[in-house]
């Protein structure tokens, strides 16, 4: 009686193994079918390319002897070429003056529009972000036309105080230029996602800090922005790695700023010449790949320095 | 705004930030209203005029429209079509792989998956640029650049649409529902698509918004891949143009008036569809930031 007693029991117990089993495996299914076509696109549109550019980077075409594999050959021409040094030079010196201007912006404003609510604070919430909804080269376009000296406001404005008006395509002023563009089209977004932060934090916190005696700048300086820190590191990461890789607003005043941008202004428009203006596309590449790079060893040293890496991810 | 009961109670003023936010107000509008205002005058108003963020004697925004949409053959009325085509297709696409994928990656212990996960993390910081030239390589050896694929498919890539997804259909839909779903006899597909799908709609839009933005904003792939003007996006026309137009100065003024208002009618479609939405996008945009 016993021993069948424990047959079934154990019979039982091999039956749910095997039912657990099938679970498992209808797990792993499941998880792979839900996964699965991003997976391909992935695979087919950003491990390919990358593998490929790697591949072409390798290689060089030369007018007699055709296409040879010259290893590193490539890397070693960017990284000794005056252009591609200099664009590298430019976005770096660029993302260390835009970013943080943008970010200070950025935060300053979500902290007035989350702090004060007024039915002004609300529509100038949606105003500063409207740029966002305007695609870059739009904006390029828009700030082209208000730095122009034909028909842009600058001259009228400056000579009411008889000065004659900056000229943003000049070589000493198209960093502050393209750093206005830029600060333009970003900060907005950058704000609506601090602000989301704010609004997210338990106002209750407030209200013990003011119970302890804790006046507004000390809550926002204390409280809010270091709640809010993940979320300031995720918009300097983005921010850095979209800085590091310049190149619609450049291009599209390039028109303007006859010039004063060359073709390499930026190491994606240099790489962008090589591949489609001069048809080298292995050079090209290998561009593309060290600035791949380069924004990888900035990213990561930036992540490092912060030494925040577990509340990114 | 749910957040803000507290200071509602207590209405506060504060007139300097006030002041200090209408200032940066107007720095934000500066370029809209320049538009807005310019795209009235026609060409010896735009050069000739001595107030250039005021309206000219005349205003005439319906005969620079009717240039504008009959400008050779009409040809811009097509790049906002093809424009609005590649956001569709695109955004559309792309946020269903990011919906599926980042609802796999939260609910199911699959084989491979923390592998799998922390490869698509790396791709966060793959500038996507880089994969501009080999992408256009490709395509061209399987004969598929200057068509509408070449810009629709690459735009159906989404890493952080994914990462975003993942994040908030772990926190948004918890498994006891998923569970209770299949008890009562929920297939996994219907638990989807009626329980786990409807929790996550904010972040659905947000995901939808981004990358459809993502897809109209875009430049630098368009005009890599197409060399068919017919087949444009209007980022890449309304920059073809702009190109004309400083090329000769002199010949093209017509032509800067047509881009000026191209400009503007341009981000109309966007604008309207981020004021109509906001209720919805604000929720989910938070979830990237707030850990």
């Amino acid at each position: 009686m016993t021993l069948l007693i424990e047959e079934s029991a154990s019979s039982t117990q091999e039956k749910a193994h095997k039912v657990r089993g099938k679970v498992r495996l209808r797990e792993h299914l499941m998880g792979w079918l839900f996964v699965g076509p991003f997976g391909i696109v992935f695979l087919a549109l950003l491990i390919a390319p990358l593998g490929y550019a790697l591949y072409l980077s390798l290689w060089q075409k030369k007018l007699i002897g055709g296409t040879s594999f010259v290893f590193l050959g490539n890397y070693v021409k960017a990284f000794t070429d005056p252009t591609f040094l200099s664009g590298v030079w430019f976005v770096v010196r660029f993302s260390l003056v835009a970013i943080p201007l943008q970010i200070l912006i950025a935060l300053a404003m979500a902290l007035i529009v989350d702090a004060v609510t007024s039915l002004f604070t609300r529509f100038s919430r949606l105003m500063i972000f409207l740029p966002y909804a305007i695609p870059t080269v739009i904006g390029a376009v828009m700030w082209g036309f208000l730095y122009s000296k034909s028909f842009g406001p600058l001259t009228d404005f400056f000579g009411l105080f008889g000065a004659p008006a900056p000229d943003f395509f000049s070589k000493n002023l198209i960093f502050y230029g393209l750093i206005n563009v830029v600060t333009w089209q970003w900060a907005g977004y950058y704000m609506i996602i601090l602000y989301a932060a704010l609004q997210g934090i338990d106002p209750s916190l407030y209200e013990a800090a003011r119970m302890d005696g804790a006046g507004k700048w000390q809550i926002a300086l204390r409280i809010k922005i270091p709640l809010i820190a993940p979320a300031l590191l995720l918009i300097l990461v983005f921010s850095l790695i979209g800085t590091l890789q310049f190149f619609n607003e450049p291009q599209i005043l390039r028109y303007l700023a006859a010039g004063t941008i060359a073709p390499g202004f930026t190491p994606n428009m240099y790489a962008y010449q090589q591949a489609f203006g001069l048809a080298n596309f292995n050079y090209g590449s290998a561009i593309s790949f060290a600035l791949g790079g380069v924004v990888f060893v900035c990213v990561y040293a930036f992540l490092f320095f912060t030494r925040k890496r577990r509340s990114f991810f | 705004m749910t957040g803000s009961a507290g200071a509602r109670r207590r209405p506060q003023r504060h007139l300097p930030l006030q002041i200090f936010l209408g200032f940066l107000v107007v720095y934000f509008l500066v370029p809209f209203w320049w538009v807005i205002v310019n795209s009235s005058k026609d060409a010896p108003g735009l050069f000739g005029g001595s107030n250039t963020l005021w309206f000219a004697d005349q205003v005439d925004y319906f005969g620079n429209l009717q240039r504008l949409f009959t400008y050779d053959g009409g040809i811009y009325g097509r790049w906002i079509l093809n424009s609005t085509l590649y956001a569709f297709a695109g955004g559309i696409g792309a946020t269903i792989l990011a919906v599926m994928a980042g609802y796999g990656f939260a609910k199911y212990r699959f084989a491979g998956r923390r592998f799998s996960f922390s490869v698509l993390l790396g791709a966060l910081m793959v500038p996507a640029t880089a994969l501009v030239i080999p992408t256009f390589m490709m395509f061209s050896g399987l004969g598929l650049t200057n068509t509408i694929w070449a810009v629709i498919l690459p735009s159906l890539l989404n890493p952080f649409g994914v990462y975003l997804m993942h994040v908030y259909a772990r926190d948004a839909v918890p498994d006891e529902i998923l569970d209770a779903a299949k008890v009562d006899g929920a297939g996994e597909l219907r638990t989807f698509l009626q329980v786990a799908f409807p929790l996550m709609r904010p972040a659905v839009v947000t995901v939808l918004l981004l990358s459809a933005v993502a897809s109209w904003n875009n430049y630098f792939l368009p005009l890599a891949m197409l060399s068919d003007n017919r087949l444009f996006p209007v980022t890449v026309g309304l920059g073809l143009w702009q190109g004309i137009a400083s090329a000769n100065n002199s010949g093209s003024t017509s032509l800067w008036s047509l881009i000026i208002l191209g400009a503007l009618v341009s981000v109309i479609p966007l604008v309207i569809a981020f004021f109509t939405l906001q209720r919805h996008w604000r929720g989910g945009l938070s979830v990237g930031g707030l850990r």
